[in-house]
C-alpha cells in the first residue's frame, strides 16, 4: 500500500467517525492557559465552530486513530469484513493535526475513537498516549474526548479519565439482543460493565463533602465532563418504548451526561444484512425530545409512552403534546396558580418559559397579553391554559386539537 | 438638563461613573442627554454633573447586562440602561419582570450581545503570518456586528495564550504580543494573509465529516448564517457539497454488497471454548455470559460468589443490589455492611464463609434518575438455581444460611415461609445443614425503633446458632 499523506488519511479517517453523532465540548471545567502559557482553554458551554450541510455542529476535530478493526460489527463502516479504505494515523500525526486546528480556532479540541487493532490494551494505549502529549508536552488545555475501548485494563481507563474531559462507550443498538446478532464481538454486559467502571472513577474523583470540609487533598482528575453514549436508531427493529428503557436504564445505573441517538444511516460499502434506508430523522428528532422529557421536565418513561402507538412515538407531534392529547383530564392548567412541575407539562412550555412566567407572576396577574411577550408561541399553549382573560372552554377537548396543532405536512420531509 | 459625555462608544466605566452621580441625586432619566465625545454648540447650556451622595445599590446581574448592553449598536442604549437604573432605585426587583417592556429591552440587546461574542469566538479564523522567536504569529479578520471587540478581548486571551496573534475589524484591533494586551484602530482585510497552509487540511476534514444521506442545509444556515460565510474559508466548499449529496447518498444505497474481506473470515474462525464449571474461573467466565432468563438484559454484570472454597459456611442472600451490580462482588451495600456488623459481633469472620446469593443479576425498575430493587421472580430463581447448585459443588458447605424467602426456595427447591422455617434444621439430600433467617435488608426497612431492636437481636441469635452448628459437625466428614 503506498504511504498516504495527512489529507488522505484524513480523509478516510474523519469519514470513518462521522457515524459518531457526539460533539460536544461542554460539561467540563472552566480552564484556561494564562498560568501554563500554552494553549487552550475551556468554557463550560462548548462551542460550535462550524457546520455542515448536514446541519450538525463541529465543534471538535473528530477522527478515527485507525479503521483498521478486528470486530465486524454490520452496522459499521469499519467493521472487518467492509472494504472501504484503510488508514492509521501516528501519535505525531494527530497531535499535530489538532494542535494547527486549534490555533487557528477551527474547532473546540479533539474526539478520538478507534477502530481495535491487535487488542483492547494496545488501542487504548494508542489513545491515551496522544491525550498524555497534548496535556503535558504541549500543555493543551482545550477539550479531550476518548473513547473507551471496552476490555481495556483498569490502569489505562485512569489514564485516560486524567487526560480526558469526556469518556464514552457506544451500546451501539438498543437490546443486547441486537447487539449480539449485529455485533457478535461485542456483548451488553461487557459495554455496561465498561460504563460501571467508568462511573467507579467518577465517583472515586468527586471529593465528598467531608473532605472538602476538612480541606483534604482533591483526588485525582477524572473526566470532569462525565460519560455519555450512543445508540443507533432504525438499523434493527426495536421500537422506541425499549429504546427509552434501555436510555432510563443507562441514565439510572451509570449516570450518564447523554444519550445521544443516531438515525441509521447507509454507509459505503454496506453489510447486506442492513436495511438501506433513508435515515429516520424524524424519528431520531422524537426520541431526543423524550429523552428531555425524562431529564428535565419530570416525565417517566411510561408516561411518554401512553402518547405513542405500538410503541412508536408519534412523528406528527412531539412527544410532549401527545402525552398531552391523551391525558386531556389533566389540562387546564392556571397560569397564575400552576406549580413548575406542571407548568412543565403544558405542550408549547419550555422550562425557560416557565421560569418567566413565574418570576413575571409576582409583579401582577398574568393576562394573554403578558403570554405573549414571554413565550414563544400563545396560539401552541392556548388549548392548555387559563389566565385572567383566557378561557379555552371547549377547545381543550375538542376532537380537532390534534389537526390544528400538529404541523402541515409538507413539513416532515427532511430529505 | 445636564449633558453626559462619553469617552467612546463602549465606554462603560463612564457610563457607570456618572449613572453613579445621577441616580445619587435622584436626577430624572429626562434630564440627562448622552452624548459620545465633546459635544459643540449646546455645551455652555448644560448643567455641571452633581458630585455623588453616598452608595447605590443595584441587584447582582444588572452591572452584566448593562456591560454587555453598552456594545450594542442602539443609540439609545446609554439612556435607555440610566433609565432603568433610575427605577431599579425604587422596585428592586424589576428585572424579574419579564413583562415589562424595558426589561425584555434589556434582556434582548444582551442576548443579542451573547449571540454576537458567542459567533465570534467561533467563527474567528487565524492564518499564520510566521515566526518570532519561539513563538508563532497569527492573524485574523472579523466583523462583529456590535461593537463586542473589548469585551472579547479575555476570551482570546485565555485560550491562545501562547502564541502572539492580532484580531482586526473594521472598527478595532485586539492585539496580544508577549503577554501584552492592547488595543488600535479598526483595519481591513488586506492585512491579514491571504491563505494558510492548514486550511486545505482543514477543508478537507470539513467535507469528509459532512453526511451526505442527512442533508439539511436550513438546520445549518440557522446556527451559520450567510453573512459569516465570507470570512470562513471552508464555507466555498457548501454550495459543491450540496449539490452532490443526493447522488452520493443514493450510490450508497444502490452499491451492491461486496464480499467480506479475507481478513474476516481468518477472524471468525476463532472459537470459544467450553468453559469447566467445577473449576472457579471457568464458573466464573460461564456465569459472565448467562441469559438463562432475561435478566442479564439491563443489569450490568452477573454477580458470582465470593469467599474462600473451603468454607464450611455458605450464605445465601436473594440477589445482588445497586452496589453489587456495579462492583461485581456481593454483599458491598448498605445490607452488607449491615451483614459485616452482625458478623463482627458473633464473632464470624467474613473471609471465612462463601457468600453467594440466589438470582446472580440485579433485578430493578427505573423511577426517575433512580434503579429500584425489584424481588426476582419464582422463575429468576428458578433458572439461577442452576448457577448455585454448581457453587454449592465447588464448595461443598456443610451449613448453608438462607437469608430471606428468594434465598430460602433457591436452596430448598420449594417456596419456604420465613416465619415457620426460622429456627429449624432441615437437611437436604447430600446432608448439608439449612437454616433461614431474615434478609439483613428487611433489617434496614424496618421504621419502628423497638421492632427494629427486636429483629436485629434475632438475626444475631440466627447468625451465632449456625456458626454454633457449624463447629459442632466440624467432626463430621462432610458429604
Amino acid at each position: 500500500m503506498a504511504k498516504r499523506d495527512t489529507i488522505e488519511k484524513l480523509e478516510i479517517l474523519a469519514d470513518a467517525a462521522k457515524y459518531d453523532a457526539s460533539c460536544a465540548s461542554s460539561g467540563s471545567v472552566k480552564r484556561n492557559s494564562r498560568a501554563t502559557g500554552g494553549i487552550g482553554s475551556t468554557t463550560g458551554s462548548g462551542i460550535c465552530h462550524s457546520y455542515a450541510p448536514d446541519g450538525r455542529c463541529i465543534s471538535l476535530l473528530k477522527i478515527l486513530m485507525t479503521n483498521f478493526c478486528i470486530y465486524d460489527c454490520r452496522y459499521c463502516v469499519n467493521r472487518v469484513s467492509s472494504n472501504v479504505a484503510r488508514a492509521r494515523f501516528s501519535v505525531d500525526e494527530v497531535v499535530k493535526l489538532t494542535l494547527d486546528f486549534y490555533k487557528r480556532n477551527y474547532i473546540e479540541g479533539l474526539f478520538l475513537s478507534s477502530g481495535i487493532i491487535r487488542n483492547s490494551d494496545y488501542t487504548m494505549e494508542q489513545m491515551v498516549e496522544i491525550a498524555r502529549r497534548l496535556r503535558v508536552e504541549h500543555r493543551f488545555g482545550g477539550y479531550i474526548h476518548l473513547k473507551t475501548i471496552p476490555e481495556a485494563s483498569p490502569e489505562l481507563i485512569e489514564a485516560a479519565g486524567r487526560y480526558a474531559d469526556r469518556m464514552s462507550i457506544n451500546i451501539e443498538l438498543p437490546t443486547d439482543r441486537s447487539i449480539e446478532d449485529y455485533a457478535p464481538e461485542k456483548s451488553g454486559n461487557r459495554i455496561r460493565k465498561a460504563m460501571a467502571d467508568v462511573k467507579g472513577h467518577l465517583e472515586a474523583a468527586r471529593p465528598s463533602r467531608q473532605d472538602v470540609r476538612r480541606n483534604r487533598k482533591r483526588p485525582p482528575r477524572f473526566a470532569p465532563g462525565g460519560q455519555s453514549t450512543q445508540m443507533i436508531v432504525g438499523a434493527d427493529d426495536t421500537d422506541d418504548g425499549a429504546i427509552l428503557k434501555t436510555s432510563t436504564t443507562l441514565y439510572s445505573g451509570y449516570k450518564l451526561k447523554r444519550v445521544y441517538y443516531s438515525a441509521f444511516s447507509p454507509i459505503p460499502d454496506a453489510s447486506k444484512d442492513l436495511p438501506l434506508i433513508r435515515p429516520p430523522l424524524m424519528r431520531e428528532h422524537r426520541l431526543y425530545q423524550a429523552d428531555w422529557l425524562l431529564r428535565f421536565y419530570g416525565f417517566e418513561r411510561s408516561e411518554i409512552m401512553e402518547g405513542a402507538r405500538n410503541g412508536m412515538l408519534d412523528l406528527d407531534v412531539d412527544p410532549k403534546l401527545a402525552w398531552a392529547l391523551q391525558r386531556r383530564e389533566k389540562f387546564p392548567v392556571d397560569i397564575n396558580r400552576a406549580d413548575r412541575e406542571m407548568l412543565l407539562r403544558v405542550p408549547g412550555l419550555g422550562s425557560r418559559g416557565v421560569d418567566r412566567i413565574i418570576r413575571a407572576r409576582r409583579h401582577g396577574a398574568l393576562r394573554l397579553g403578558d403570554l405573549g411577550k414571554i413565550v414563544q408561541s400563545v396560539r401552541k399553549i392556548q388549548p392548555f391554559i387559563t389566565c385572567t382573560d383566557w378561557q379555552p372552554r371547549g377547545l381543550t377537548d375538542s376532537l380537532h386539537l390534534r389537526a390544528q396543532l400538529a404541523p402541515k405536512p409538507q413539513q416532515l420531509s427532511l430529505f | 438638563m445636564i449633558r453626559v459625555s462619553l469617552g467612546s462608544e463602549v465606554d462603560f466605566a463612564g457610563w457607570r461613573e456618572a449613572a453613579r452621580a445621577l441616580a445619587s441625586n435622584a436626577i430624572a432619566p429626562s434630564d440627562v442627554n448622552w452624548q459620545i465625545g465633546e459635544g459643540g454648540l449646546f455645551d455652555t447650556l448644560s448643567d455641571p454633573l452633581p458630585p455623588p451622595r453616598g452608595e447605590i445599590r443595584v441587584p447582582r446581574g444588572f452591572v452584566n447586562l448593562a456591560r454587555n448592553a453598552v456594545c450594542h449598536r442602539d443609540p439609545q442604549r446609554f439612556s435607555r440602561l440610566y433609565a432603568l437604573l433610575f427605577r431599579l432605585q425604587t422596585k428592586a426587583d424589576l428585572l424579574a419582570n419579564d413583562v415589562d417592556d424595558e426589561v425584555r429591552w434589556l434582556k434582548k440587546v444582551d442576548k443579542e450581545i451573547r449571540r454576537d461574542l458567542h459567533k465570534m469566538h467561533a467563527f474567528v479564523r487565524f492564518r499564520k503570518l510566521g515566526d518570532r522567536g519561539s513563538r508563532e504569529v497569527f492573524a485574523a479578520w472579523f466583523e462583529p456586528y456590535h461593537r463586542i471587540e473589548q469585551r472579547t478581548a479575555q476570551f482570546f486571551v485565555d485560550r491562545f495564550t501562547g502564541m502572539d496573534w492580532a484580531i482586526v475589524t473594521p472598527e478595532a484591533r485586539i492585539v496580544w504580543e508577549d503577554g501584552q494586551l492592547s488595543f488600535g484602530p479598526g483595519g481591513t482585510r488586506s492585512e491579514v494573509p491571504e491563505e494558510d497552509v492548514i486550511e486545505e487540511q482543514w477543508k478537507s476534514y470539513f467535507q469528509a465529516i459532512f453526511n451526505p444521506a442527512r442533508l439539511m442545509p436550513k438546520a445549518m444556515q440557522a446556527e451559520m448564517p450567510k453573512k459569516y460565510w465570507k470570512n470562513l474559508p471552508e464555507a466555498a466548499l457548501i454550495p459543491e457539497m450540496i449539490a452532490g449529496a443526493e447522488r452520493r447518498a443514493k450510490d450508497m444505497q444502490v452499491a451492491a454488497p461486496t464480499a467480506p474481506t479475507a481478513l474476516s473470515k481468518r477472524i471468525a474462525g476463532r472459537g470459544d471454548g467450553i468453559d469447566d464449571l467445577t473449576s472457579r474461573d471457568g464458573l466464573i467466565r460461564a456465569l459472565s455470559t448467562c441469559d438463562r432468563c432475561s435478566l442479564h438484559c439491563h443489569a450490568t454484570q452477573a454477580v458470582a460468589g465470593d469467599g474462600p472454597l473451603e468454607a464450611a459456611m455458605m450464605i445465601v442472600g436473594e440477589q445482588p443490589g445497586d452496589q453489587e451490580d456495579l462492583d461485581g462482588r456481593p454483599f458491598v451495600g448498605p445490607a452488607g455492611q449491615l451483614l459485616d456488623q452482625a458478623f463482627a459481633r458473633v464473632g464470624i469472620q467474613r473471609d471465612a464463609v462463601y457468600l453467594t446469593n440466589a438470582v446472580k443479576h440485579f433485578k430493578f425498575e427505573v423511577r426517575g434518575k433512580r434503579r429500584i430493587h425489584k424481588s426476582p421472580s419464582v422463575s429468576e430463581i428458578e433458572a439461577c438455581r442452576w448457577w448455585l447448585d454448581n457453587e454449592r459443588g465447588l464448595v461443598r458447605p456443610r451449613l448453608i444460611l438462607a437469608l430471606g424467602a428468594s434465598a430460602a426456595r433457591a436452596v430448598m427447591g420449594h417456596s419456604v415461609r420465613i416465619g415457620t422455617a426460622r429456627g429449624q434444621e432441615f437437611v437436604l439430600d447430600d446432608k448439608t445443614l439449612v437454616h433461614v433467617t431474615v434478609h439483613p435488608s428487611y433489617l434496614l426497612r424496618l421504621q419502628d425503633r423497638s421492632q427494629k431492636i427486636e429483629e436485629w437481636k434475632l438475626f444475631l441469635s440466627d447468625l451465632e446458632r449456625a456458626k454454633q452448628r457449624v463447629s459442632e459437625a466440624a467432626g463430621r466428614p462432610v458429604a
